[in-house]
Parts: C-alpha cells; sequence; structure tokens
C-alpha cells in the first residue's frame, strides 16, 4: 500500500492514524498537563431563566486549594460570544442578538448558563468550592416550546419581547402561492424534527495557559477549527491581539458540529489564565455535555406540495419555526436558513418554492449545527411530503420522484442554488437493486404472516457541501470567509509534511489527504505527514464542518502542490540543462520529454535545498508552498435510500430489516473511509428517527439529561447497511472532482426510515409518525389510528 | 472527592460486625447502582464495607431441588452456569441480558436484591420463581421480601448471604427494555412451580409484583392464549419520559403471553 507506482486516489488504504488512537497513544485535551497546572469549574445555572439578585463568592474563594473565583462582573469588560451570520427580517431589518455574555451578567437563560469559574489546584477541590458559591437567583417563568415561545408571555431577552429572533423567507411567495390555485392534488404535513445532544465520545475540554515572558497565551482545546477560534476569541470577545494567542485542537474524539463553535468555557479560562498567572484544565463531565454542548436541529414545520393530475410538482410552501435556544451560537442563525431553506428543491424541478422561517429564543441550550445541519431537516420535509404525496395519489414513490427528478445540469433551483451535476436516476435505479424491492411484497407478506407489519421508504437526498464560495456567504450574512488553507513542505530529503486548515475529529484526513499528496507527487505514502489542529503550525484554516475538507482542504493542498511541481520543474530543468517546456512530472520523476533524462523528486528536493548547481539568479532556494482556495461554487452530493422496517402492532417497536445506500459523492480518495462516513451518518440519522430526543419539561429542566434517558443508538438498534458509492457525476468545479461525503449518511436516513414506518402503517390511514418512533410512540399512532 | 473509609472483610460475621459499627457505612455489594450514584451525588457514604473478600458468598451449588446462588455471585457466572442453563434456563438468560458485559462482571445477585430498583431484572426471578433469600440472620420468602420501591425486608445491617431458586417445571423471562438505559421498561416472569403459576412484574411499577389475573388463567391452562383478553389495570403503574401506564399495562399482558410461548 505503499508503492507509489499503482497510484492512490480511489484506494481503500488503511488509516494511519489508527495506530494511534487504537494504542492508546493519541493525545487529547485532557490528556495534555501542563507544569504548573491548575483546574476550573464551572457553576452552572439549575434554573431554566432566573434574574441573579447576588452571587456570594466569600466562602469558595476561601476553600481548600482555591485560587480565585470570578463572576459576570469580573468579565463586565469583554464582549459577548458572536453570532458569524447575519440574517435578516422579510423587512430587511437585521435579527436580534442579544448579548452571549461569557459569564452570566444579571441573567441566566438555561439550565446549565455559566455564572462563575472556580479555579483551585485539583480538579476535585474546584468542583467541591463551586458548590459554596452561592448565587440569589429570583426564578423567572421558562420559555421552552418551539412552536409556542412566540406566543410565551416571557420574553427570554428584553431585546426581543415576542422571542422571535427573525422571519426570513426565501424563494417566491407570489409565484409560489399562485401555483396552489392551480393544482390538482395538494399534500400537507405538520410535524417536528427532533431536538438532537450531539454526543461527542470525547466531551469538550479546554487548557488555557499565559506566558509571562511572551505576554501570549497557548489554548488547547477539544475543537473543529482552531483558526477561527483564535479570531472570534481575540477579536470580537477578549480584544486580545491574534498573534499572540496560540490555538491547538490536538486529537479530537468526535465533534458532529458541536465543537465548530467558540464557548463561554475555553474563553473564560484564556481570560482567567493571566489572572492566575496558571494554566488552567477543564474536562466537561458528561452530564456538562449534555446540558452545555449546543444542541441540533429542533423546528416545527408546515409543509404542502402542490401538484398537477400528472404527479408534477407545480410548488412547494414550507413554514417553519426554528429553536435557537438561549442565545445565538456561533452559526446558530444560518442553520435553518441559508443550509436549510435553500435545499427544498431537493433532487426535483419544483418550479416555485417558498419558505418562511421564524427562529425563536427559549429558556434551553443553544442550538446549532449538528452533523448535516439545516439539511437534514430540508431532507426530512422534501422527502416525507414526496413520499406522502405519492401514497395520496397512489403512485408508486419511486416513480414520482423519476417524474420529477433534475435531468439537465447545471440546474438553477428556485432557492439560490446551482447544482453543478448529478444522475439521481442512477443512484435511485442503484439503491431499488441493492435493497430488493421486488422482493419487498414476498417479504411483507411472510411478515404478515408473522403478525407484523412491513414497510418501505425511499428518501433521495440533496446537500449542498464543501462550503462555501465566501462571496456568496457573505451576500448572504456570512461575516466570515469561508476559504481553506494549505501548505506543502517539501523536505530537502523528498518527504513532505502538509499543513492543512482541515480538522480531522475522525475524517481520517491524515491518510486520505496523504493519499491526495503522494498520488500526486509519486512518492511512497509513508513519505507524507499531514498536520493539522495547530494556529502555530498551520498558517490559516477555516476547519472542518458541512462535508468541506477535500473539497476545499483538499483542493488548497492541491494547488500548493501545482506550485511545488511548476517550481520543481524549474529546477529540473536546470539541472536537465533542458527547457522548463520540456519537463514533464509524472510518477515521481521530473523528465525531459521524449528521453530517458530524468531527475527524481528527492532530487529536486535535494537541489532546492543545498543549491549548489541552481539558479539562484532567478529562483529562491527551498521548495515550500502554500495555497489558498475559495470554491466557486458548492457542491451538491446526492444519493438514494431505501429503508424497509417491521412493525411490531403489539409493541410498537421498529426493526430496521434492511438499509440500502446508494451515493453519488463524486470522485471517491479512500473508498473504506468513504464507507465508514456513511455507516456513521446512518447511525446518527436512524438515532434520530427511532431514539434521540432531546426533552425539556416545562419547567425548562433537561429530562434527557444522561444516558439512562437520552437513547443513543448501539450496534445492535442498526441493521447491516448495504452501502455503495455509485459511480458518480465529479464534481465539476474542484481538480480531484470530489463533493464530501460527511454528512450524507445523517441527512437522507431519517425520512427514508419513517417513509418505511408509515409505509407499515398505511393501511391503518397512518400518514406520520413523529421522531423519534421509539415503540412508544408508535404504539400510540397505531392505537389512535385503529380505535373506533 | 470526600475521604471515605474503605473495609473489607474476609467473613460474614466480620461484615455484620462492622455494619453494626459503622452504620452510615455503605455495603458494597459490586457497585453498580451504588458506585454511579455516589458519582451523581445522589449518595455520599462516610465509608464503605466491601463483600468482594468474603468467598463463602461467592458461587453456586444444588441443594435438592433449589439452585443456590451465593450473594457475590457475578450475574457473568449466573449465566454461564451450566447447572443454572440446565436447571433454570430462565435465570440463566435473565442474568445473561442484565446491563452491559462490564456490569455483568461487577454486578451480583445480592447487590440486585438488596437495592431493589423498581426496573432490575433479579427481583422478577425470585419473585416469579418464589425464591427464598437467605441472610446472615434468616430465611425470608419472595412474597414477604420487597416492599416497593428501593425497599425491602431486609433490617439495617442485614446481609444476604444467598439465594435458593426453586426448579421450576417451566419458566421464561421476557424483557422489554426501556431504549436508552436498557433497564426494564417492563419484564415479565412467569414460572409453572410446585406451587403453581407465577407470573412477577419488573419494570412497570414502583417494584415488583405478581399479577394474579394472569396466574389464574394460566393455572388453569398453561397456554400462551390463555392470557388473550386479560387486561392489567393502569393504576399504579409508571408514567414516565419512556412509556405511560396503559403502555405499560398492555405491555405485561403482551409479555406475559410471549413468555408463556417461550417457556413452553
Amino acid at each position: 500500500m505503499n508503492d507509489p507506482k499503482a497510484g492512490f486516489i480511489g484506494k481503500s488504504v488503511e488509516r494511519k492514524e489508527d495506530f494511534r488512537f487504537l494504542s492508546g497513544s493519541g493525545q487529547y485535551t485532557d490528556d495534555i498537563t501542563l507544569p504548573r497546572q491548575s483546574y476550573g469549574y464551572f457553576v452552572r445555572s439549575p434554573h431554566a431563566h432566573a434574574k441573579i439578585r447576588g452571587i456570594d463568592t466569600a466562602a469558595a474563594a476561601k476553600a481548600d486549594g482555591v485560587l480565585g473565583v470570578f463572576t459576570g462582573k469580573d468579565m463586565a469588560g469583554v464582549g459577548g460570544l458572536p453570532c458569524g451570520w447575519q440574517i435578516n427580517n422579510l423587512d430587511g431589518t437585521p435579527m436580534k442578538e442579544p448579548k452571549h455574555s461569557v459569564l452570566a451578567e444579571g441573567k441566566v437563560c438555561y439550565v446549565g448558563d455559566h455564572v462563575a469559574l472556580v479555579v483551585a489546584e485539583t480538579a476535585a477541590q474546584a468542583k467541591a468550592a463551586a458548590n459554596l458559591v452561592d448565587v440569589d437567583y429570583e426564578i423567572l417563568p421558562a420559555v421552552v416550546d418551539t412552536a409556542t415561545a412566540d406566543q410565551a408571555k416571557t420574553a427570554v431577552h428584553d431585546i426581543a419581547p415576542n422571542n422571535v429572533c427573525y422571519v426570513w423567507g426565501c424563494g417566491d411567495k407570489a409565484a409560489t402561492d399562485a401555483a396552489f390555485t392551480k393544482a390538482a392534488h395538494v399534500t400537507k404535513l405538520h410535524f417536528a424534527n427532533n431536538r438532537l445532544i450531539p454526543n461527542a465520545i470525547e466531551p469538550r475540554a479546554a487548557n488555557a495557559a499565559y506566558d509571562r515572558a511572551g505576554d501570549s497565551y497557548t489554548l488547547y482545546v477539544s475543537n473543529q477549527n482552531p483558526h477561527v477560534e483564535r479570531l472570534l476569541m481575540t477579536a470580537f470577545v477578549l480584544g486580545l491581539p491574534e498573534h499572540k494567542v496560540r490555538v491547538v485542537a490536538p486529537d479530537v474524539g468526535g465533534g458532529f458540529g458541536s465543537k465548530i463553535y467558540l464557548y463561554a468555557e475555553e474563553t473564560a479560562l484564556v481570560w482567567a489564565s493571566k489572572r492566575i498567572g496558571r494554566p488552567i484544565k477543564w474536562t466537561a463531565e458528561r452530564s456538562e455535555s449534555f446540558l452545555s454542548d449546543a444542541h441540533g436541529r429542533d423546528h416545527v414545520s408546515t409543509v404542502e406540495l402542490a401538484l398537477d393530475k400528472n404527479g408534477k410538482f407545480l410548488a412547494l410552501r414550507v413554514h417553519t419555526t426554528a429553536n435557537m435556544g438561549a442565545y445565538l451560537s456561533t452559526f446558530a442563525s444560518c442553520i435553518p436558513t441559508i443550509l436549510y431553506a435553500t435545499l427544498l428543491a431537493g433532487q426535483y424541478t419544483t418550479p416555485a418554492i417558498y419558505c418562511e422561517v421564524k427562529a425563536v429564543f427559549t429558556n434551553t441550550a443553544p442550538v446549532d449545527a449538528y452533523r448535516g445541519a439545516g439539511r437534514p431537516e430540508a431532507t426530512y420535509v422534501v422527502e416525507r411530503i414526496v413520499e406522502t404525496a405519492a401514497r395520496e395519489l397512489k403512485i408508486d414513490p419511486a416513480e414520482l420522484r423519476r417524474r420529477n427528478f433534475i435531468k439537465t445540469f447545471p440546474y438553477a433551483t428556485p432557492v439560490g442554488l446551482t447544482y453543478d451535476t448529478g444522475d439521481y436516476d442512477a443512484t435511485l435505479t442503484r439503491a431499488i437493486e441493492l435493497a430488493d424491492v421486488k422482493g419487498f411484497a414476498a417479504r411483507k407478506a411472510e411478515s404478515t404472516k408473522k403478525g407484523l407489519l412491513r414497510g418501505l421508504g425511499y428518501s433521495c437526498y440533496i446537500e449542498a457541501c464543501g462550503l462555501a464560495p465566501s462571496n456568496i456567504a457573505g451576500a448572504l450574512g456570512a461575516r466570515a470567509g469561508l476559504f481553506e488553507a494549505g501548505e506543502v513542505r517539501v523536505h530537502p530529503t523528498g518527504k513532505v509534511t502538509v499543513f492543512t486548515g482541515s480538522h480531522s475529529h475522525g475524517q481520517g484526513h491524515e491518510t486520505t489527504f496523504a493519499q491526495v499528496v503522494a498520488d500526486r507527487l509519486g512518492i511512497p505514502l509513508d513519505d507524507v505527514d499531514i498536520q493539522h489542529g495547530d494556529t502555530g503550525k498551520v498558517l490559516f484554516g477555516m476547519g472542518t464542518y458541512g462535508s468541506r475538507s477535500i473539497a476545499v482542504g483538499g483542493t488548497a493542498i492541491m494547488k500548493a502542490i501545482d506550485k511545488v511541481v511548476a517550481k520543481g520543474r524549474k529546477i529540473a530543468a536546470h539541472l536537465l540543462e533542458a527547457s522548463e517546456a520540456d519537463i514533464e512530472f509524472a510518477n515521481g520523476e521530473f523528465r525531459v520529454a521524449g528521453t530517458d533524462r530524468k531527475k527524481a523528486f528527492a532530487e529536486v528536493s535535494l537541489a532546492a535545498y543545498v543549491p549548489h548547481n541552481y539558479p539562484l539568479d532567478k529562483l529562491e532556494p527551498g521548495l515550500n508552498e502554500n495555497a489558498f482556495y475559495d470554491p466557486t461554487n458548492f457542491t451538491y452530493p446526492a444519493g438514494s435510500y431505501v429503508c424497509e422496517v417491521e412493525v411490531d402492532p403489539e409493541t410498537g417497536v421498529v426493526r430496521i430489516d434492511r438499509f440500502a445506500a446508494c451515493d453519488d459523492f463524486g470522485n471517491v480518495i479512500n473508498p473504506m473511509i468513504v464507507e465508514g462516513q456513511v455507516h456513521g451518518g446512518l447511525a446518527q440519522g436512524i438515532g434520530q428517527a427511532l431514539l434521540e430526543h432531546g426533552i425539556y419539561n416545562e419547567d425548562g429542566q433537561l429530562v434527557t439529561g444522561s444516558y439512562m434517558d437520552y437513547a443513543m443508538p448501539r450496534a445492535d438498534d442498526l441493521p447491516k447497511f448495504t452501502v455503495e458509492t455509485a459511480k458518480g457525476t465529479p464534481c465539476t468545479h474542484n481538480p480531484l472532482g470530489v463533493k464530501g461525503c460527511g454528512e450524507a449518511g445523517a441527512i437522507g436516513s431519517p425520512a427514508a426510515v419513517i417513509n418505511a414506518i408509515t409505509d407499515a402503517l398505511s393501511h391503518m390511514g397512518v400518514t406520520d409518525v413523529p421522531m423519534p418512533a421509539t415503540p412508544h410512540t408508535v404504539w400510540k399512532t397505531i392505537r389512535a389510528a385503529t380505535r373506533v | 472527592m470526600e475521604t471515605m473509609h474503605y473495609h473489607r472483610p474476609a467473613s460474614v460475621a466480620d461484615a455484620v460486625k462492622l455494619a453494626g459499627q459503622h452504620g452510615d457505612d455503605k455495603i458494597l455489594a459490586g457497585g453498580q447502582s451504588t458506585l454511579p450514584s455516589v458519582r451523581l451525588g445522589l449518595l455520599a457514604p462516610t465509608g464503605w464495607i466491601d463483600l468482594a473478600g468474603i468467598t463463602e458468598l461467592q458461587g453456586l451449588c444444588m441443594d435438592g431441588n433449589n439452585v443456590v446462588i451465593g450473594a457475590m455471585t457475578m450475574h457473568a457466572a449466573v449465566a454461564a452456569s451450566k447447572d443454572v442453563q440446565s436447571r433454570i434456563p430462565a435465570l440463566a438468560h435473565l442474568a445473561g441480558g442484565i446491563g452491559d458485559r462490564q456490569v455483568r462482571n461487577r454486578g451480583t445477585i445480592g447487590g440486585s436484591l438488596a437495592n431493589n430498583d423498581p426496573a432490575a431484572c433479579y427481583p422478577a426471578a425470585v419473585l416469579g420463581l418464589g425464591a427464598t433469600i437467605q441472610t446472615d440472620r434468616r430465611k425470608i420468602a419472595a412474597d414477604d421480601y420487597f416492599k416497593g420501591l428501593y425497599e425491602t425486608a431486609l433490617a439495617a445491617g442485614e446481609i444476604i448471604t444467598a439465594v435458593h431458586f426453586p426448579v421450576p417445571a417451566k419458566a421464561a423471562y421476557v424483557k422489554f427494555k426501556q431504549p436508552a438505559s436498557r433497564f426494564a421498561l417492563v419484564g415479565v416472569f412467569v414460572a409453572q412451580t410446585a406451587s403453581g403459576v407465577r407470573v412477577a412484574v419488573t419494570g412497570a411499577g414502583p417494584g415488583v409484583f405478581r399479577v394474579k389475573a394472569l396466574e389464574d388463567r394460566l393455572g388453569a391452562k398453561f397456554a400462551p392464549e390463555s392470557c388473550d383478553g386479560v387486561s392489567v389495570p393502569a393504576a399504579g403503574l409508571n408514567t414516565d419520559l419512556h412509556a405511560s401506564a396503559d403502555y405499560r399495562a398492555h405491555l405485561i399482558t403482551v409479555l406475559a403471553k410471549r413468555a408463556v410461548a417461550a417457556a413452553a
């Protein structure tokens, strides 16, 4: 697997990082203990909504080992945690942005809100002292429910008296309304997209150190994008010079979006580390993760699809209320808007689409991107309504989809995107084969004999990945660029270290990116190392989210490789005494075209660093290139999923009997890693459909705050997946032809599962089952449908 | 973290003595419920009396028509025991389905019964089989042992030493798992014993209980269809995040029927 002759792209190379992870030699944030280490613990609000009348820290400050106790008053001069995307209301006014204080100032807005930081010699002392911080709360009524938050008598924030953050619209309302008046058939559904709690296996952690000698800071943090973390923290919150802060995100045990954001904890630690004069470490307990990691989803939507008499889609109308939680997390505002409504065309030629989104504040944990981020919600809307329409019209659901598939590309949707390429018929056809849909009727008959109900559901998803063209994002309200940076450092011996702004926290970049580099340079895979996650090493980066790493980060590296090869040709031309135009580079060799005169890659790199025979008058020595890449369009991974379930009507238990996925990710670098990503995504999507639900009671207490009550999917909840990557349609606008695969499974699968369950129950007149479709929920649905 | 003292007696007599001397200490019998409670701050004992070093509390044996299981026998050992598998397969199956592999290799039958979690599996077997609980000082019949939510007939400092399970003619346990914790949302143990049919239910109420209506029907005819039409009242059953009382009531009959089918 190390021999470059056969190339590395498209090979299931075993992951380079796995030895480290499987042998326990990974270095996670909590593994890093610095000289003179101290420990922080956060006092958190036990109330969903309360005024803080006063905080008495005297007893805590005197407790054993305590080095400092800090509250919002101490940090009063510090800025709030920023939101990175401005969404405007329908009338053009900007969204409401309440200050998100690092430590609460006068008020707490959700259970888990940060009230004080206690720093002590040991973690146990910090925790014990935190119990001595006496907070005088005046409890206020809590706003919890997404659908009714705008009618609550209480305001979470004074600046948003009806709890509305914004009301935003997308698409042509008039054209959509007009199309509905001409429709032969209208299908309508009203449903929620359940709140999820991310649950990365490594809880969030941070260790902040202040260096007096350099008046500088180092922050180790479990995070997906250290440069963005640093930029937001220094420029918008703490007012520190950006170049005096180094942020390191070392090995990170999963993020799924929840570690994109700048959180209060690490910000408070950095700030306090200078006051204490010692490094401060904090690692979340699992119960803190449940309360304070940004949650995902939590939409309530009314969806209407207008069709003509032939089943052609005329228009789609969607009204969504999205829960922002108590404050705007880093990307919260763009998730139910830019990453949601723009995907409502799905794979279809629906000519008119209008979506209106009302974002509301509630006394719950902030809600932000979670694997898929807006696109799972959009896919759920589109694929549930399409499947339901097919049943109402008694058209085969696959056939109805085919009648409406986009078939010519590029295709401009009515909601702002231009799909560059795709072949939706191909993935659907293959998914149907993989799922053995032909055999479904016979299997259903077998189930019926056993008293079980069998159902089949489709989901044909599309996602916009490879975030994102910065100019388009900027026009839509982004307050940051969305390019990526890469650096290819060729050492004198021809070994290569690559620095990428993409961050790997489970994705396998150290392997995939190395495959790309080794393939293009024609050198052994072991000669390439990938470095990431350290602002002290990597020139810049926008981080990993939105399935962007290979499409954007990989392309930045490709561009840097191109520069290395271009310079190498100049050097080789000199060494070979040939014209640069005659030098070809292939299989790790610079060769004078049509001759056997050549120089190996390592000979050229050596010449660059030992420039005795070198064109010093025209060329700098060294072989080190960097590049920034800003994509010209999103990428559009798409695919078809088919889920088959068996429902036990006596108990409501849903068993997924089979699940087939055919994804078009364009070109694939490492099929094994891609398959693993799809498996993981499917597990999370099926988890959303059947098991997971973040629930607050009416007082705003999180009642699913542990694994005793929050059901994560386990291996035996899942079927053996039949996963295939389509030959595919390569992305047209990046050199690797890649689209990204990290989120697809989570995006496409919930609708397939619920479509299968509702199919199994359709003879009872059931059209919808809420997520998660737990046994109790399914049983209640059946009972309600069958009760005369 | 508070400092606690830790005792590891070598005999039951020493353990009982220590329990008398240190009334606020907690007896540790595997710790699979107790230690998480301490970590969550729900329990703050002054110290521990760990029974793990008492060899007389460990192991299984046959005593006439009884399977006798030492109180400190781990779930994994019960599940793997050839004696249990051949005499009371339902009990081996139940033990093999408790928690996960780690829990089954730490948790003990005595610990589970002393704790009497309302959703634990072992209470269903003990009550369903009409077992007898042997303590350091007396024998307690299953019907007299369970007193509701985390309550038992044990006196302060009284230590379970063994459980005597009479071998039934037929028995089966069907557990319907709570999706998150995988404790019993409802678990039904059905047994045809020398003293009649017994149906014990865990997970559904504040503690394990028998269902007379099902026992009467099954006593007349031990067959799945005997459960048909038996409606268990929902009153008094648990309603929580995962199931309503009426769902639990419904499941009792469904699971009892499946247990009878499995036992046959």
